[in-house]
């Protein structure tokens, strides 16, 4: 399992660049365009992961998370999610860059190879911004009415949630 | 939403670091937690340049177009309102191989074309037709095959292998994706 992984990115990479050479792409311009869009991007979201991220670390360090996380453990210890989990659940469908901020402080205070860290990994890799998604394409046409698309996509959320604990546990313990 | 969210955890942490005795702390996490953001970013944007660049080289091949083709006899299945040649069915291909591809820039536009498309024929303008949901339910589902964000995030807080974790990944997401085209499927009338 771990071999195969150091394989993933130089071959993605060459594979990359042997399709473009065939399809006569010019590679290095194309490549700048592409870098600049995706430096754009990643500097677009500092300021709101700059609120977040403050707003996440004081909820941490005021206690306020451990009573959240105390509210909620009956479900953990039913499905046997990793107590730091819990926000990311709860923040993963409404805010993207919020739960890149709990990501990154899990795996600052677990590390992102501990059973929490890996979990988080799983969750955060395996759902999207659910209502993000859903805003901004029924937005986009004027549909006021969602009808199940909601109840549907939320019940999808939390199965990733199920599944990636279960899988983690199977994969790596 | 967002707002309220952010508001209520801020005002909440306070409130209660106030009752807890823990405002010292507190007052620390602020000061760090700003400086935080920006090395995560800092550090976060050169792979990202990096992947979006690769991709770009990727994308202007025509591999978007080509893979989506491949996937059309499969999506149509989800979408007989509208027949396999329509634009409807080409956007909504191209939309979700872009998702697959990790293209969110070129993934959203395609995805709203592929809404007006659809809402075109739509009986009532104003709500959601059954193709319209299934759409939007596979957009809210991870179908990314390499979540860059994730790894590199792994890969900054030096783990061993930042991306053993992507076998879970992709096992969670396509369990979570049929879950959500099977509800979908339960639920149209």
């Amino acid at each position: 399992m771990n071999t195969f992984s150091f394989y993933i990115v130089p071959c993605t990479i060459g594979l990359i660049i042997i399709f473009g050479l065939c399809k006569k792409v010019p590679l290095f311009d194309t490549f700048i365009i592409g870098a600049k869009e995706g430096l754009y991007s990643t500097f677009s979201i500092a300021p709101s992961l700059i609120g977040l991220i403050v707003a996440v670390s004081m909820f941490k360090s005021s206690g306020a998370l451990d009573i959240i996380t105390s509210f909620f453990s009956p479900m953990v210890n039913f499905f046997g999610f990793p107590k730091e989990v819990i926000p990311l659940m709860l923040l993963r469908p409404v805010s993207g860059s919020g739960s890149l901020a709990l990501v990154d402080s899990i795996f600052k205070s677990c590390g992102p190879d501990s059973f929490a860290g890996r979990v988080a990994s799983v969750m955060m890799g395996s759902t999207e911004t659910t209502f993000y998604a859903i805003a901004i394409y029924f937005g986009s046409v004027g549909i006021k009415n969602t009808r199940h698309t909601i109840p549907v996509a939320l019940t999808a959320d939390f199965t990733s949630f199920i599944m990636s604990v279960l899988i983690v546990r199977l994969l790596f313990t | 939403m967002l707002n309220y969210i952010w508001g209520f955890i801020i005002i909440i942490s306070i409130l209660c670091s106030i009752f807890t005795g823990n405002i010292e702390h507190l007052s620390s996490s602020i000061l760090s937690g700003a400086s935080d953001a920006i090395t995560l970013i800092i550090t976060m944007a050169g792979m990202m340049g990096l992947w979006t660049g690769l991709m770009k080289i990727a994308d202007k091949g025509g591999i978007t177009y080509i893979l989506s083709k491949l996937f059309r006899p499969i999506l149509k299945r989800l979408f007989k309102d509208y027949p396999e040649n329509s634009m409807a069915i080409r956007y909504i291909c191209m939309n979700i191989t872009a998702n697959i591809l990790g293209l969110g820039n070129a993934a959203t536009p395609m995805g709203i074309s592929a809404m007006k498309e659809m809402n075109k024929t739509n009986k009532n303008p104003k709500s959601a037709n059954n193709s319209m949901i299934m759409f939007v339910v596979m957009n809210t589902a991870s179908i990314q095959l390499i979540p860059t964000t994730m790894s590199i995030l792994r890969q900054k807080y030096s783990s061993i292998a930042p991306f053993d974790v992507l076998p879970a990944i992709w096992i969670s997401s396509a369990i979570a994706l049929i879950t959500g085209i099977i509800l979908a499927k339960i639920f149209e009338k």
